[in-house]
């Protein structure tokens, strides 16, 4: 039981711990960023509120755009949709369940820059410089007499420390905007808590039956192709395995016969042999220098052909069981059904 | 690594660990970002009563609901509250107790936050320096041409230059923030006196036999969902690789070989046994790649009946009268 216990803890963090670390390292990645990143507001009306804003939204997409560039399931979810339907139905909830959790995943690391973004107040200083009222701070008589153009380029250089020159209207306006840029981030965080929580306490009073069978069925549609491909590569090593050995017995063929007549009279005799005969066995039947060099060179000019011969150990056993199997599309072995098991009998007798 | 392995497979077990791990955390990221929040007073006067209180009370709401969302219990509990009876008895007692479980956990939080927003004491210097009597204290600047209000309203921001010569800040701030902590020092003794009465107080009221029949059988609800869902996380990687075994095996042709008998004899070795099984019988480029492409065009109906449950034969012992003795049917 432990041992099942430890190998369902090694699937289960194999695949949503997996997509959570990834989830968990991005949004760190998102913060770091932004911390490594140096803001540089231009100071200039007609680009502080591009620059600002541009700041505040466009990352954040760059962000989920990666994420599901970096999540497996978006193959998963793109080969499901795409397939034929064929022998099997194609279920719609499978693929919304797993668009939704692709999209969830991906929306943390743009969340979180946006919120750091918001708390640190640079974005909005600059972007909202020149909508600010500067009477609001104090009898400041700084605008009186200038031009509409010139009072815009007087505040857009409010965000830049060296060139503007009152600095207790600039500490005072960047508190004031860096109040409503906190103010803005805390609602953000909040609303988007608050749907997380809805959509995740609030959803068993709806649809529970449902959502079990469809997170069944994606979580097995995952595995699926995991156990494809396994079988795939476990399948491709055998064929390796055996069209290389079939290849060199071609080559090798007279003097392997001889080595396995001989070999074969030991095989009941003696275990102390086993050792040297596998190496023998390893061999291949080639031992000589002009042998290898052919083998070699055939290997590049001429591989063989990716069809491999079976062995003939068992060869009638294989050829009925295969006619059997081949006639058996529609389920049902020649001569076997499923409700009807063989019995065998075997009698007891005793001398006593 | 096996020690840790063996602590975290102890905290798992035990679901209610798990809940109060991952709520300590939580409280450790509240303080965490208590730290690195830059507090930003506006000081003005509109504004500053609205921001500290923002400050102080919207953080925890967020965390009271990340604590509800990262509960398990959250889940369990919605679960039974909501399923239909069908042939378990619902016991409202389970979810009351799995309900204030939960709300006891996810409380923490933002009490954390309270308390240290309260100690810290800067949260209050910005609500409430307006308030403050200027008289108490010397050194008010009077040159600034600024009413008391808005000077009084500066208070909390250090580096305006107004109190650039004198101590009339420091006093002020620190005689709030002594108020602050107060605040925060009877809140926590409050709390923990409620917490110590509701400990010795309960055993009067409840009977302990059902509390440990609630607890029980909550607890049984947590466990029993991880293992359905462990079961069927097996269940699906057994469906999938018969599946695609079976899949496998439907793509075999009979085979005509058209060679001459080969010349040596065959090695006969398990090893050998063993890649011909993992073959398949699938043994040609032909048919790998129709395989393949079978796999995308046409995937398999998602029916496994016939690998499951392959006819065995079953042997039944019998005696010398005919009397069965033992059988496998």
């Amino acid at each position: 039981m432990d041992k099942f216990r430890m190998m369902f803890q090694f699937l289960q963090s194999n695949q949503e711990s997996f997509m959570n670390g990834i989830c968990g390292i991005m949004a760190l990645a998102s913060a770091q960023m932004y911390s490594a990143f140096e803001f540089n507001c231009p100071c200039m009306p007609e680009y502080n509120y591009a620059y600002g804003i541009g700041l505040l939204l466009i990352p954040p997409i760059w962000f989920f755009l990666l994420g599901f560039v970096l999540n497996n399931n978006v193959s998963v979810l793109a080969e499901e949709w795409k397939r034929p339907a064929g022998q099997r139905r194609k279920d719609p909830t499978i693929l919304r369940y797993m668009f939704v959790s692709i999209t969830q995943r991906s929306l943390i690391a743009p969340m979180v820059w946006v919120s750091v973004t918001l708390m640190d107040g640079k974005s909005f200083l600059c972007a909202f410089s020149v909508d600010l009222n500067i009477e609001r701070f104090g009898n400041y008589s700084l605008l009186n007499g200038m031009s509409e153009m010139e009072k815009l380029k007087l505040l857009a250089r409010i965000p830049c420390k060296d060139l503007f020159e009152h600095q207790e209207i600039r500490v005072a306006a960047s508190r004031y905007i860096k109040c409503i840029s906190q103010a803005c981030g805390w609602m953000f965080l909040l609303m988007m808590t608050f749907t997380a929580f809805l959509i995740r306490a609030i959803r068993p009073c709806f649809t529970q039956a449902a959502f079990l069978k469809t997170k069944y069925w994606s979580h097995y549609i995952d595995i699926e192709r995991k156990m494809f491909d396994d079988t795939c590569k476990e399948h491709a090593k055998s064929f390796a395995k055996v069209c290389i050995q079939q290849y060199f017995e071609g080559i090798s063929g007279e003097m392997r016969g001889f080595h396995n007549q001989r070999s074969s009279k030991d095989d009941s005799e003696d275990e102390d042999g086993d050792n040297k005969k596998s190496d023998e066995e390893k061999l291949l039947g080639i031992r000589a220098q002009d042998d290898m060099n052919k083998v070699l060179w055939n290997w590049h000019t001429c591989k063989p052909a990716l069809a491999l011969r079976k062995e003939n150990t068992n060869g009638e056993h294989n050829g009925t069981l295969n006619g059997e199997a081949n006639g058996a599309t529609n389920g049902f072995v020649k001569g076997h059904t499923h409700g009807v098991e063989k019995k065998e009998w075997a009698v007891y007798y005793s001398k006593v | 690594m096996e020690r840790m392995k063996l602590v975290l497979q102890y905290f798992q077990s035990n679901s209610e660990s798990i809940s109060n791990g991952i709520c300590i955390v939580l409280a450790l990221v509240s303080v965490k970002l208590y730290t690195s929040f830059d507090f930003n007073c506006p000081c003005l006067p509109q504004y500053n009563k609205l921001y500290s209180l923002g400050v102080m009370l919207v953080p925890p709401v967020i965390l009271f609901f990340l604590g509800v969302l990262v509960n398990r219990h959250t889940g369990v509990m919605m679960d039974e509250w909501m399923r239909p009876i069908g042939n378990r008895s619902k016991n409202p007692a389970v979810v009351k107790y799995l309900f204030s479980a939960m709300l006891q956990r996810a409380l923490l939080a933002p009490m954390v936050w309270i308390l240290v927003t309260l100690l810290d004491g800067k949260i209050f210097i910005c609500a409430f320096s307006v308030s403050v009597d200027p008289a108490l204290f010397s050194g008010l600047p009077n040159n600034t041409g600024l009413d008391v209000i808005r000077i009084m309203a500066k208070v909390p921001c250090k580096e305006d230059l107004i109190f650039r010569n004198s101590s009339f800040r420091k006093a002020v701030s620190r005689y709030v923030r002594c108020y602050s902590q107060a605040f925060g020092w009877s809140i926590l003794l409050f709390l923990i006196v409620l917490g110590a009465m509701g400990r010795l107080i309960k055993p009067c009221f409840d009977d302990h036999g059902t509390f440990l029949q609630t607890r029980y059988w909550s607890n049984y609800l947590d466990v029993e969902q991880k293992l359905f869902d462990e079961t069927c996380v097996l269940h699906a990687r057994d469906f999938a690789r018969k599946c695609v075994v079976q899949f496998f095996e439907d793509m075999r042709e009979d085979e005509i070989i058209c060679l001459p008998h080969p010349p040596f004899i065959p090695r006969s070795g398990e090893q050998w046994e063993e890649e011909e099984e993992r073959l398949h019988g699938i043994s040609r480029q032909e048919q790998v790649d129709q395989l393949l492409s079978k796999w995308y065009n046409s995937k398999p109906v998602l029916d496994v009946t016939r690998i499951a449950h392959r006819p065995r034969p079953c042997v039944t012992w019998e005696d010398r009268q005919g009397k069965t003795l033992y059988s496998d049917v």
